[in-house]
């Protein structure tokens, strides 16, 4: 039965539903709604479109290169790790 | 680079591999600077998060018992760093917003119900059109409210599971995943937008 509730109940797991983490039960139901209720279908396209975009997103902004000492700095620490593990 | 490549890298690290150190340096110190500049918006705070997160993991690096565990344990030391910049973020403060406000317009013709949404099956596809809608992200998620930009960054992007996330934020799973509806909701709306702005422009485009 299609009726704005419904939508709205599902509308409020689809996230869960997506991520498989809805109990058997729920997941049927949400289900048994999205077989007879278009609008619902095409939105959870859209919403696990969006998870699938996150997925494969790149951020466009990236760092400068490493500076020289920067990496002095990094390396010193982690040298410092090495050092500490070998038996005296 | 995958997870498992990433447990590959800590391994061979561990392992005192000679190339792994350099190799480690390049991959994390970028995904923490994208990290932290999507969490805060500054690219100088974003430099120094990366660099003070990577000297905090080489120097408890031997406290990495699983590294299994690497990228959640990178990340909660990252997310550590930024909150000690205590900088104010440029993106939008965080508040609580109803549900409701993610739901489409939806107009009923007799029994027949629709829905306004954008035609997502026309996603951009080729290299400039890629580049554009990733723009599209930078902005859609430097707009969403802190809190929900956190979860999505590690749920959604990071792809940690609910548990690490809810550990890295100090959070109960029940809210990470509360968040991460409202937050996917929200940026589904605001990419819905961008794809019918983009859908018009072109409609334009064909009449002139």
């Amino acid at each position: 039965m299609k009726t704005p509730e419904n939508c709205k109940e599902v509308f409020a797991l689809l996230s869960d539903y997506l991520d498989l983490d809805l109990p058997p039960e729920a997941c049927q139901e949400v289900e048994a709604h999205m077989a007879g209720c278009d609008p619902c279908v095409e939105f959870a396209a859209s919403l696990r479109k969006t998870v699938e975009l996150c997925q494969s997103y790149q951020p466009s902004e990236i760092p400068a290169p490493l500076t020289g000492q920067a990496r002095a700095e990094l390396e010193a620490a982690w040298q410092r790790v090495l050092a500490a593990r070998k038996p005296l | 680079m995958e997870k498992e490549n990433e447990v590959q890298l800590a391994r061979d690290l561990l392992a005192g591999k000679s190339d792994a150190f350099d190799r480690f340096v390049g991959h994390f110190r970028t995904k923490v600077f994208q990290y932290s500049w999507l969490m805060c918006g500054h690219r100088e705070d974003a430099e120094e998060v990366a660099q003070e997160t990577l000297l905090k993991v080489f120097e408890s690096f031997d406290q990495l018992r699983e590294p299994e565990r690497v990228r959640p344990w990178v990340f909660r030391i990252a997310r550590n760093a930024c909150l000690m910049k205590r900088r104010k973020s440029v993106f939008a403060p965080s508040q609580e917003v109803s549900l409701d406000a993610f739901m489409p317009a939806v107009h009923e013709h007799g029994d027949h119900v629709h829905i306004e949404i954008a035609d997502w099956s026309a996603l951009p596809e080729d290299e400039l059109l890629r580049a554009e809608l990733r723009s599209a992200l930078d902005k859609a998620i430097g707009e969403l409210p802190d809190t929900y930009r956190a979860v999505v960054l590690l749920r959604d992007v990071e792809e940690l599971s609910t548990e690490e996330t809810a550990q890295i934020l100090e959070l109960s799973a029940d809210v990470v995943k509360q968040r991460l509806h409202r937050g996917r909701l929200a940026l589904r709306q605001k990419l819905d937008q961008y794809l019918r702005a983009r859908g018009a422009a072109h409609k334009q485009e064909a009449i002139q």
